[in-house]
């Protein structure tokens, strides 16, 4: 399990908050994975909206083609690859519709091209169906969700109200896809290239999961792209020269072909299970209450977790950086020791299921949401752990 | 003459008719009479006569031609229902030397696929479509699709097809044809072996317009279902001939590749062809 990452002295970490600290018990069955990641010897920090460094990010990692379509709050995203895709030589299309853009991203991987996808949740649910094809034809696309309140049109302001699509599937059959979630915009900038070789790694679409805020904010970038190596494929399409013909699909018409391509996959959901989680903890050394958020609701909760800390309460902020695979396994262990969760989303509770799912009934788990583009004050935060403090004192324990 | 007569007669044999390099040597999935079959032999011969064959990627739709991929010996790739001439831009931007294909039917280009097809004609993608309208969906039963002739019966227009009920036919190909990104257009059937030959001459056309970068190219085959239709196949053949063909008239509907202006949309920057050279050319 790669529960966190180690701090690095070459990376600038541009909110200097995180301080990732152990996972309270490695699971023995899970190994470190070693990371050999060359970085710039001298990182410097520019300013840079999120929309815009993640577009970036992708460039520098490789980005082969880009395809989209406009919508609030990501049209910026779209807007940079316009501009500097042609200027690198590479793939843009502005699309006819997000249906027609997922489905270019579909045809120019299968070709064996690194591909970058971006919209908004009314335009991700629109990719739902090729999502799914994807996932069937094992598909590597990188898709990024700058999400909105929903549902429907819904709103242009923040939302995590998409945590159910992205996670639980966003199309129909048996599949999953890794869910990548920053809670920075330096963070994000890292994930794209861990999210593309994640997508190569595991022939599936990754997607990055953010919220409006992260899109739109500005905020200090350290120096830290990265190029994933490109590996040779031996399934991608290009012609069949001096080989047999390939195919790339996701139909099995034979009952019994297509039980053992659902096995198949199945077996490969469990590999990312079991080698790709990654959460950050903070303060939970000592904590015997612990907030549950990720992305921008994880900023509101380390402010509140400061405060209550001020107020003499000993909390600590687990976060999730994996939706799926979600860090079942760290939470679950972390139940053993703490008196209750908290989980706070930009949503009318969603992530808290699979939280509660972790917990299993041994501590007491409480939600506090906002929806529809608001989004919690820090003092709704700590209001809502003295509640949980309240409650878990007149628990069992 | 037998071949037994031809050898005592010290004839050399020569063969006439074998499979195509590019079909694979299986049995087909179609139903008896289906013109699958014989639009599936037409891209192959002309694939294999340009050398096309090695450098080929295709995309399969949603319907009964989705097992393209299964008798023509070139990369496949299997779209969502519609979605293939969007596959298809994706292949050709990031495959420049790729000949690049779509095989649709009727309800997967007219139908669900409209939007994506209309944008790619309008980008004048350099890919080319092989449109096989039969008029029918055959693979979910024989309902209506969006080029059923009016009054024709089928299992979603079990009273016949009735314009202020279900709308007219679209002129899939017509529409198509007008927009400036579209090299050339064509309309063909597999009712006779003239038209045959004729539909593969157009392949071809479509074929070169793409390798000479000219833009975006479609040749509609029609065809026929004698399963969805209710009809035997040689009763269907004759339907094909003596009723849809006068529906939508065969021939060239547009060509633009004697056009000198630049060539069509492949991310290279170049403008589409200008329109000018549209001069429809009818079959009889």
């Amino acid at each position: 399990m790669t529960a966190v990452r180690p701090p690095e002295a070459d990376l600038v970490v541009a909110d200097t908050a995180v301080q990732p600290s152990a996972p309270p018990v490695p699971p023995a069955a899970t190994a470190v994975r070693p990371r050999a990641r060359p970085r710039p010897a001298a990182p410097r920090r520019i300013l840079m909206k999120g929309n815009e460094a993640m577009a970036e990010a992708a460039i520098r990692a490789g980005c082969d083609a880009y395809f989209g379509y406009p919508i609030t709050p990501q049209a910026e995203l779209l807007e940079w690859m316009a501009r500097r895709m042609p200027e690198e030589g590479r793939a843009f299309v502005q699309a006819e519709s997000e249906l027609g853009a997922i489905n270019m991203a579909y045809g120019a991987a299968a070709a064996g091209a690194r591909v970058l996808v971006s919209s908004s949740s009314p335009g991700i649910s629109l990719m739902a169906e090729a999502m799914s094809y994807m996932a069937g034809a094992e598909v590597p696309v990188v898709l990024i969700n700058v999400m909105r309140g929903g549902p429907g049109l819904g709103s242009i302001g923040p939302s995590q109200a998409d945590y159910f699509q992205a996670v639980k599937g966003h199309g129909h059959g048996d599949y999953r896809t890794p869910v990548l979630a920053p809670s920075s915009i330096n963070e994000a900038v890292e994930l794209v290239a861990d999210a593309f070789e994640l997508a190569e790694r595991y022939r599936t679409p990754v997607m990055i999961l953010v919220d409006g805020i992260l899109g739109q904010a500005m905020e200090p970038v350290s120096a830290s792209f990265r190029m994933p190596e490109r590996r040779g494929a031996e399934w991608v399409l290009g012609g069949a020269d001096g080989r047999p013909p390939r195919v790339v699909k996701s139909l099995h018409l034979k009952p019994e072909a297509l039980e053992q391509h659902n096995l198949d996959l199945q077996a490969k959901f469990g590999r990312i299970e079991a080698r790709e989680v990654r959460w950050a903890g903070e303060r939970l050394d000592d904590a015997d209450l612990v907030i549950v958020a990720y992305g921008t609701s994880a900023r509101v909760a380390r402010t509140a977790v400061a405060r209550a800390r001020e107020a003499g309460l000993a909390v600590g902020l687990f976060r999730p950086i994996t939706l799926w695979p979600f860090p079942t396994a760290a939470l679950a262990d972390l139940a053993a020791r703490v008196r209750g969760f908290l989980v706070v989303e930009l949503s009318a509770g969603q992530m808290v299921e699979d939280v509660r799912l972790a917990v299993s009934g041994r501590r007491p788990v409480t939600f506090r949401g906002r929806m529809g583009g608001m989004v919690p004050t820090p003092g709704e935060v700590v209001d809502a752990i003295r509640e949980l403090d309240g409650l878990a004192a007149g628990g069992s324990r | 003459m037998t071949l037994e007569e031809a050898l005592a007669h010290d004839l050399e044999p020569r063969v006439v008719f074998e499979r195509p390099e590019l079909i694979a040597d299986r049995t087909t999935t179609y139903c008896p009479g289906c013109g699958h079959g014989v639009v599936h032999r037409l891209v192959a011969e002309v694939l294999g006569e340009l050398g096309l064959g090695p450098r080929t990627i295709a995309v399969a739709p949603v319907g009964c031609a989705v097992f393209a991929y299964d008798f023509l010996s070139v990369d496949f790739v299997e779209a969502p229902h519609g979605r293939a001439p969007a596959l298809a831009t994706g292949i050709r931007r990031v495959r420049p030397d790729a000949f690049v294909l779509t095989y649709q039917g009727d309800g997967d280009l007219a139908a669900i696929g409209t939007a994506e097809i209309v944008h790619a004609a309008a980008r004048g993608e350099l890919i080319t479509v092989v449109f096989v309208n039969n008029g029918i969906y055959g693979m979910t039963g024989g309902q209506m699709a969006p080029t059923t002739l009016l009054g024709q019966r089928s299992t979603s227009s079990p009273g016949g097809r009735e314009a202020g009920l279900h709308g007219l036919p679209i002129p899939m190909t017509e529409m198509l044809a007008v927009m400036p990104g579209v090299a050339f257009a064509a309309r063909g059937s597999v009712a006779d072996a003239a038209a045959i030959g004729r539909a593969k001459s157009y392949l071809r056309k479509a074929a070169e317009a793409q390798l000479a970068r000219r833009g975006f190219s479609i040749v509609e085959i029609l065809s026929n279902c004698p399963v969805g239709w209710g009809m035997s196949p040689v009763e269907s053949i004759e339907r094909l001939r003596d009723v849809v063909v006068k529906a939508y008239p065969l021939g060239v509907l547009v060509d633009r590749t004697k056009d000198t202006a630049a060539p069509g949309g492949d991310g290279t920057g170049g403008a589409p062809p200008a329109d000018g050279a549209a001069t429809p050319q009818r079959e009889r």
